[in-house]
């Protein structure tokens, strides 16, 4: 067998100096799928505890760690990294036919910056935990104890990670493309990435400078946010969601990047509406700049302000809708296959579905003073992230694991993996729309006693969850230990990456491919396996 | 159909104001029905009707359809902005309190809500309001962001340190309504609960005139019972012994405890009384100084009532 | 040393990869932009708030030092460009001086700058909890002084940075890596260096002239 990526060059001290975009990006694969496990496990605990109200198995002081750093680890170091880092690094300038990212060093930097960034976290855990919720809102987390300073110098610090990522894939798509390949023939997958880059890059450093004035705040007491220093915390509020609204855009358009290529693969059929797509997510990316006031709809800021965010919140669920359709579309008189990846990609849809259209109930600004702060505003967003991300993330994983890893992995165990993770999902996140709206509030350790029959039932889910999830690493570790014997191009996929061999080679392709034709030439049939081979 | 969801779904409408925010919940659950199973639908559709025959499926080479694209670009454009009206224009109901709205000033505190009336008349934990008639509240809070939610009125407003936020609403179901924080505020967040108490009129200026004393006929250790649940107490000492954030009460009364600077001190009338006044004064060794003060907020029947409660403890 | 040599592997053209690290660059300078701009935004929302403090305490920045040090950056872009310029044009003796020029004023800048904070600090001029000057009129002036050391602070830590880049960019010119075939590393630390400089040129209006 030839070498490949992962066969050469040999030794833990190749890895370790890697500037090789492919095993770069298996290596923040391992990581974040560690901290997958971490803010699952910690998800557990927290439904556990939920189970009845009050005391169940931990104090109410250690429940607000739990969900604190549930929400940190998820965000900061699983979701705002997993798709572009770990697996658009690897697939990325595949696609593009390059050899690597621009700035493969930097790549480097980036991933051990993450590590970095991941242990301050983990020792700010060790140190005592935070318990502000993941969103720091002053002065609760300018004045409480805990290791505060710490946790917020770990997101800063993951920050940076973030951003050369965003700058990297910016500047790879700039210059890197293979001969032939103009801006509108590169995969919609790119656009996703390119899109999502931008706001990484614009947005990342307003929440690091909030992060330090954090810091500033809780050593020299500079005054900003203190109300009692004649400084406003509600200005904190604005600088936080300048951030952090269209940090959930870095979260869900490399999730509708991934739906964007595997719809059309496993319909056989081209992409319905390809510059609506590409176009709509650009628009996301600029429109979420100008939402970010709707998470404040209660918290003080003027009514008119309330007015102008409502209205440019609803503007920017049109290009989503545009997005769902045309994948609908393309499904229409295709050639369909269910296999693992499909499966996912038909989660996303309903799921991400059910999650768009509840948030139209919180961009409405008299339902939202009812739903806000409440179980209805973490099951929408657990729809979105985990629904809708989540879901296209497993979608992309198992569509690219032949190629990253060189073998398949049991169809049949990763169908039952499918269904549990999608019922479990449902069980957990349906019922806390119906939480939210009899008027649970989020962040409660305690609970008045008629919710508890929905919280055993939404408990009782996320066990079916955890085990859809168990299985899957389960299969997935066994496929590792098989021989790499997959084809070059196992789904008959249109695509550069899909015309190198499973794994590649550590130079990725022999020739520089030249392109000639659009991203999704899926009008002739399914060519034969057998001449695919590498 | 309508009032089976809104049974599931929502809680009772305690105000009419509630009635509108339900009709364009139940609207928006229409909506969001429709789209959901045309998504749903079609997708369950096209992958029965064209699964994967063979390898030899031919598919057709569709890139766009204006007219198609056009039409679920501008009529879902149509139906959110529709949403953004009627949600703003319910909205407009709730930032305007009426000219003879009665005015309430509530304080928060970690963690538990204080009300004063305009007579003077000073609460805990429980708010009472007169049947159909405007009430606004003027809230602030000493020391973090909290946040005041009923769910049976559907308001909530974030009450925010050295400033005022306001909210009103007019009541038009007597009884007990439920009061919830609702911005995260630490430990006792989840037990920073109240009650309102919607009356009549006559009750309700019947319960003012008594300088709101519930408790005026119960006996001192029943009326400290009922001051334990309702002041927040409860939130961080057991009755049971088991150690919370603040020591429990089983058993304490007439031993010594052992404080946090090595000195001891008898627990009796004068121990327990100073504790809740200065609650600073003497740490219990082995707990934080967390617990906040009730200086003037506590009236001398109450101390007494709280302290005969303390000594009922066995 | 030839342009060919230092052109990385995924690279076919050694423009391409100077296009690329350009690209990179700007990229880069945006999140700085971003970064400062919300220390801005914040003083900006302060003064509004507490607009006779603000005024009050500015009077007492120096503003000769504050304009000897505009003058000391501006010259110390200068300098920078003709590195530059003398990069691309095969002049390996000016390369050096004009780097080291740079590295001078920002050397003389960081000078000034120590010699302001030592003046704050034996006045008491200090942010947040440390300020402790005495017969202040107008109270919460030490919200201004939070804000003059933490934007001036993080923006001397940027100069830091700089010059640190300069001395290896300085290195590496004196070993005679650079060409006009190749002189990236001159030219984006350059960029970087016009910026901290742009960032300077907003800062001493904003805190050290404004009515």
């Amino acid at each position: 067998m030839s070498d490949n990526y992962l066969s050469s060059p040999r030794g833990i001290k190749s890895w370790l100096t890697t500037v090789d975009h492919k095993r770069i990006g298996v290596m923040y694969l391992a990581s974040i799928l560690f901290a997958f496990l971490l803010g699952g496990i910690f998800a557990i605990l927290i439904r556990i505890e939920l189970l009845k109200p009050g005391h169940n198995i931990m104090s109410a002081d250690t429940y607000n760690r739990v969900f604190t750093l549930h929400g940190a680890i998820m965000i900061f170091l699983f979701i705002i990294p997993s798709i572009p880092a770990a697996l658009g690094n690897f697939v990325l300038p595949l696609m593009l036919g390059a050899k690597d990212v621009a700035f493969p060093r930097l790549n480097l930097a980036s991933y051990y910056i993450y590590v970095a960034g991941a242990l301050l976290a983990i020792a700010a855990m060790v140190a005592g935990g935070v318990d502000t919720g993941w969103t720091f809102y002053t002065p609760y987390s300018t004045t409480t104890n805990g290791s505060v300073g710490l946790m917020t110098f770990a997101a800063f610090v993951l920050g940076f990670s973030s951003i050369f990522t965003g700058i990297n894939f910016i500047a790879t798509v700039h210059k890197l493309r293979a001969p032939g390949m103009g801006w509108f023939r590169m995969p919609l997958f790119v656009w996703g990435m390119y899109a999502t880059a931008i706001i990484q890059v614009l947005a990342t450093p307003v929440l690091g400078i909030t992060l330090l004035l954090i810091i500033m705040e809780r050593v020299f007491s500079v005054g900003i946010f203190n109300p009692q220093l004649g400084g406003d915390p509600i200005l904190f509020q604005h600088f936080f969601w300048f951030y952090s609204h269209p940090a959930v855009y870095i979260m869900i358009l490399p999730g509708m990047a991934i739906i964007s290529e595997v719809i059309p693969c496993f319909s056989r059929k081209t992409i319905f509406g390809y510059k609506a797509i590409a176009y709509s997510s650009i628009a996301i990316a600029g429109v979420s700049f100008l939402v970010w006031g709707h998470h404040m709809f209660v918290s003080g800021q003027s009514p008119l302000a309330n007015v102008i965010f409502s209205f440019l919140t609803f503007l920017v669920a049109i290009p989503s809708g545009v997005k769902v359709f045309n994948w609908i579309a393309t499904m229409y008189k295709g050639s369909i296959s269910l296999e693992a990846p499909m499966l996912y990609a038909i989660s996303f849809l309903l799921l991400f579905a059910i999650g768009g259209l509840t948030g139209l109930f919180l961009g409405a600004l008299a339902t939202d003073v009812h739903l806000h702060d409440t179980y209805f505003v973490v099951a929408h967003f657990h729809f979105v992230m985990m629904g809708g991300t989540v879901m296209a993330f497993l979608a992309g994983l198992h569509f690219w694991w032949p190629k990253m890893f060189g073998r398949m992995y049991s169809e049949a165990w990763a169908r039952v993996s499918a269904a549990l993770i999608f019922v479990g999902f449902n069980v957990t996140f349906l019922t806390q729309f119906v939480l939210g709206s009899r008027g649970m509030p989020r962040r409660y350790y305690n609970y008045l006693d008629q919710f508890q029959p929905l919280h055993v039932f939404s408990t009782v889910g996320s066990w079916v969850l955890a085990l859809g999830f168990l299985i899957m690493a389960g299969y997935l570790w066994a496929s590792l230990r098989r021989p790499m014997d997959a084809p070059a191009n196992p789904w008959g996929a249109v695509g550069l990456e899909w015309q190198t061999s499973s794994p590649p080679p550590e130079h990725n392709f022999e020739e520089v491919p030249l392109v000639t034709g659009g991203p999704y030439d899926y009008s002739t049939p399914e060519p034969d396996p057998a001449e695919v081979h590498a | 159909m309508n009032a089976w969801i809104r049974s599931v779904l929502m809680p009772v409408q305690g105000t009419a104001y509630a009635g509108r925010v339900d009709h364009l919940y139940l609207f928006l659950i229409y909506v969001s029905a429709f789209f959901f199973l045309l998504v749903a639908g079609l997708t369950g559709y096209f992958v029965i009707r064209y699964r994967r025959r063979g390898p030899g499926d031919r598919t057709p080479h569709i890139t766009h359809h204006h007219g198609l694209e056009a039409a679920w670009t501008l009529i879902p454009l149509a139906i959110v902005m529709f949403i953004f009206f009627w949600g703003f224009h319910s909205y407009m109901d709730v930032t305007v309190s009426p000219a003879d709205a009665l005015e309430i000033q509530v304080t928060a505190k970690k963690w538990l809500w204080q009300f004063e009336y305009p007579n003077g008349v000073r609460t805990i934990n429980e708010l009472h309001v007169p049947l159909g008639k405007p009430v606004k509240l003027v809230m602030t809070s000493e020391d973090v962001i909290h946040g005041f939610f009923v769910p049976t009125f559907r308001i909530k407003q974030d009450v925010v340190p050295n400033t005022y936020t306001q909210l009103w609403f007019q009541a038009t179901v007597p009884g007990i309504h439920e009061l919830e924080c609702t911005q995260y505020c630490g430990q006792g967040h989840s037990t920073m609960l109240a009650k309102i108490f919607v009356d009549d009129e006559k009750k309700y200026n019947d319960w003012l005139a008594t300088g709101g004393d519930a408790g005026k006929n119960m006996p001192l250790a029943e009326f400290g019972a009922m001051l334990y649940a309702s002041h927040g107490c409860r939130t961080c000492h057991s009755l049971d012994g088991i150690k919370g954030q603040g020591p429990s009460f089983k058993g304490i009364w007439g031993h010594p405890v052992k404080l946090s600077d090595g000195k001891s001190v008898m627990v009796d009338e004068n121990y327990v009384r100073e504790s809740i006044l200065l609650p600073q004064a003497k740490i219990v060794a082995g707990f934080e100084p967390i617990m906040p003060t009730f200086q003037g907020m506590l009236r001398e029947r109450e101390l007494k009532a709280l302290v005969e409660f303390v000594k009922a403890q066995k | 040393m030839s342009a060919a040599a230092t052109l990385q592997h995924h690279f076919t053209t050694a423009e391409q990869q100077a296009d690329a690290s350009k690209i990179g660059m700007w990229l880069f300078l945006v999140t700085e932009i971003l970064l400062f701009g919300g220390l801005f935004v914040g003083f900006a929302i302060m003064q509004s708030l507490h607009r006779e403090a603000f005024l009050e305490a500015h009077h007492h920045l120096d503003r000769v030092l504050g304009f000897v040090n505009t003058v000391v950056l501006l010259t110390s872009s200068y300098t920078m460009v003709m590195a530059v310029h003398s990069a691309r044009t095969d002049r390996r003796k000016r390369v050096i001086v004009y780097l080291l020029l740079t590295l001078i004023c920002a050397g003389v800048f960081l000078g000034i700058k120590y010699t302001e904070y030592s003046h704050k600090f034996h006045e008491g001029l200090l942010p947040g909890r440390f300020y402790s000057h005495k017969g202040d009129t107008v109270p919460g002036q030490f919200m201004f002084f939070s804000f003059y050391f933490m934007m001036t602070g993080l923006h001397g830590l940027h100069i830091l940075g700089g010059m640190a880049a300069i001395a290896w960019v300085l290195r590496r010119a004196v070993r005679g890596d650079f060409s006009h075939g190749y002189y990236t590393p001159v030219d984006l630390v350059g960029l970087y260096w016009h910026l901290v400089d742009l960032i300077w040129i907003y800062l001493f209006p904003l805190l050290y002239l404004i009515k």
